[in-house]
């Protein structure tokens, strides 16, 4: 008995602190993958908080635009100009489903709002394969793989590189949310449509701005992901771990995209290669589910969620 | 001049409403608001006050209501089937039954929001001063989230709202709802200085026919989606039958019917 709390409680950071250097590279990974997962969830946000749907395509949309990006450097064009590219194809397709699926549903319940994404799923799953082939792609954008040493730390340039991106990222969106006039327009349609249209925000914009802008999140996240792990089909069930990290920080909230994925990328890590050994192993894999189980339990709103304004 | 004293601001001709196809919920409604007049729309709930005013500012279609008949012109322009945005920017705002300010934003970024389809923002500016110079309240709750004002406040911020967009028309409906009588006086009399002072022409759909006779120039009585009566306000409040329906001031007792109606509408008034 007493062996097993050691085993639990105590042994775990005796470790950590008996190699500093090797929590930080634990923590370090824990960050990147936290940030990639938080880059996905905040696709969902901004789409939940501007219209109230539920995204479930935003997976697929982050493995199409990664599709898009390496079937175009495929062919020899410039890293540049497939960025440029695959930014045009993105809101192009923000145009799209804004003219296709939500317009001909106005005013349809969420549910089935929330269908229609499930469709758009299977068909962007689909049609990116039907254009650029199914097979495990390199993506190669120039920012090599390598690692370096910072007084004992290894550091991969890569996950630096996707770090750095994704804070100023969330920075601009942030911005963008509450100092511009389309984004205060954004959250008012988040807050009540009727409302919004009463006093002339045209939703229609409204919903092609905020896919649009999920379509270059979606970039962002697809080059990382698709650099670190080849772009495949199975970079579109990362959309999978997003889902505890909009629980755990919020459904409305883009700080809490950032933190809640934060939190789940440093705490599978730091689980795993620490308490891992004792129940086997694989802790990744359930832990961020877990920890969603137990926010809906105490705090369903999540960290940062909007509090639901009641008045009495 | 003579043009314009034939041509009102908004004329409403005939307009006939249904809802999912199948409801006919207005049935032929006609009336018009003169620049810079402020017109009254009376009636019990379920008359077709607020669908007459959905129909003009096009929101009705984000209900699934429909306009089938009839014309809607704002300063000769027909209006219908246009996007509520377009409506907007052509100079009509709706305040919304309910107040429906957005919650999670301050009470200035509601106001601000809604200077959206304006171009010139140095204006918008200078229009938020005019809003708190009438708002006085809403300066003080300028940084306070708009859900936790009060239900007052809650009508003021969705009033200043509307007025950010620079509105020549604005069609407020029901703005007493669920305030209590001070208020209630309070926000009309800003209602009638707006009018006064900015030249805002108003019609205004509410049950509390008092109060809406008080600062109105002329009447419109609704019932089962009909306008039934019409009239100068001051006609209106010494008919025989608006007094003792709408206004409460005659004999009870003499129809059996009056009294269900009164009782009803006294507890709706409890309940909102």
């Amino acid at each position: 008995m007493t062996d097993l709390l050691y085993l639990v409680a105590v042994a775990p950071f005796t470790d950590m602190a008996g190699s500093p250097a090797f929590l930080v590279e634990v923590l370090l990974g824990g960050v990147f993958a936290g940030l990639m997962y938080s880059l996905v969830a905040l696709g969902f946000v901004l789409i939940f908080k501007a219209s109230g749907v539920f995204n479930f395509a935003q997976g697929v949309m982050v493995l199409f635009a990664a599709l898009t990006l390496v079937g175009l450097l495929e062919r020899g064009v410039p890293v540049v100009v497939a960025l440029a590219l695959t930014t045009a194809v993105m809101v192009a397709l923000a145009f799209a489903i804004e003219r296709l699926v939500l317009r001909p549903l106005v005013n349809q319940e969420h549910i089935i709002l929330f269908m229609a994404t499930i469709g758009l799923n299977f068909f962007l799953e689909g049609f990116g394969e039907m254009v650029w082939g199914a097979n495990v792609k390199r993506l190669d954008i120039g920012i090599p793989d390598r690692s370096f040493i910072v007084r004992g730390v290894q550091i991969n340039q890569l996950e630096l590189t996707a770090a750095l991106t994704a804070a100023v990222l969330v920075t601009v969106l942030a911005l963008f949310f509450q100092k511009t006039r389309i984004g205060r327009a954004l959250r008012a349609v988040a807050d009540d449509h009727e409302a919004a249209l009463s006093i002339g925000i045209p939703l229609k914009t409204i919903w092609v701005v905020v896919w649009s802008v999920a379509g270059v999140v979606a970039i962002v996240a697809g080059v990382m992901w698709g650099a670190k792990s080849g772009v495949q089909f199975s970079l579109s069930l990362i959309a999978l771990k997003a889902l505890p990290v909009l629980i755990l920080g919020g459904f409305e909230s883009v700080p809490g995209a950032i933190v809640g994925g934060l939190i789940i990328g440093v705490g599978e890590k730091v689980g795993e290669v620490y308490w891992g050994p004792l129940v086997g192993g694989a802790i990744e894999n359930w832990f961020a589910y877990v920890l969603a189980l137990a926010f809906l339990l105490a705090r369903p709103q999540g960290l940062f969620g909007e509090k639901i304004i009641e008045r009495v | 001049m003579a043009s314009d004293a034939t041509r009102p601001l908004l004329s409403v001709k005939n307009v006939e409403v249904i809802y999912d196809h199948v409801i006919l919920v207005l049935k032929g409604v006609s009336l018009s608001v003169p620049e810079g007049g402020i017109v009254a729309l009376l009636g019990a709930n379920g008359a077709g006050k607020s669908t007459t005013l959905k129909a003009i500012s096009g929101l009705l279609r984000t209900e699934r209501g429909e306009v089938t008949k009839g014309v809607i012109e704002f300063r000769g322009d027909p209006t219908l089937r246009r996007d509520p945005s377009e409506v907007v920017r052509r100079g009509i705002v709706q305040v919304m039954e309910g107040r429906h300010v957005f919650e999670h934003l301050t009470v200035e970024e509601n106001l601000l929001t809604g200077a959206y389809t304006r171009r010139d923002g140095h204006a918008a500016q200078r229009d938020l001063d005019l809003v708190y110079r009438y708002f006085p309240r809403l300066a003080e709750r300028r940084g306070f989230a708009a859900g936790y004002v009060s239900g007052g406040e809650q009508q003021m911020v969705a009033i200043g709202r509307a007025l950010m967009a620079r509105p020549t028309l604005m069609l407020l409906d029901e703005p007493s709802m669920g305030l209590a009588p001070m208020l209630v006086k309070e926000i009309f009399d800003i209602v009638a200085r707006l009018n006064r002072e900015e030249g805002l022409a108003v019609l205004l759909a509410e049950q509390n026919a008092t109060m809406a006779l008080r600062v109105a120039q002329y009447g419109y009585v609704m019932e089962n989606g009909r306008i039934v009566l019409d009239g100068d306000a001051r006609t209106i409040s010494e008919n025989e039958d608006i007094k003792e329906f709408y206004l409460g001031l005659t004999g009870v007792g003499q129809r059996k019917s009056y009294r269900d109606v009164k009782h009803y509408r006294r507890r709706k008034r409890w309940l909102s």
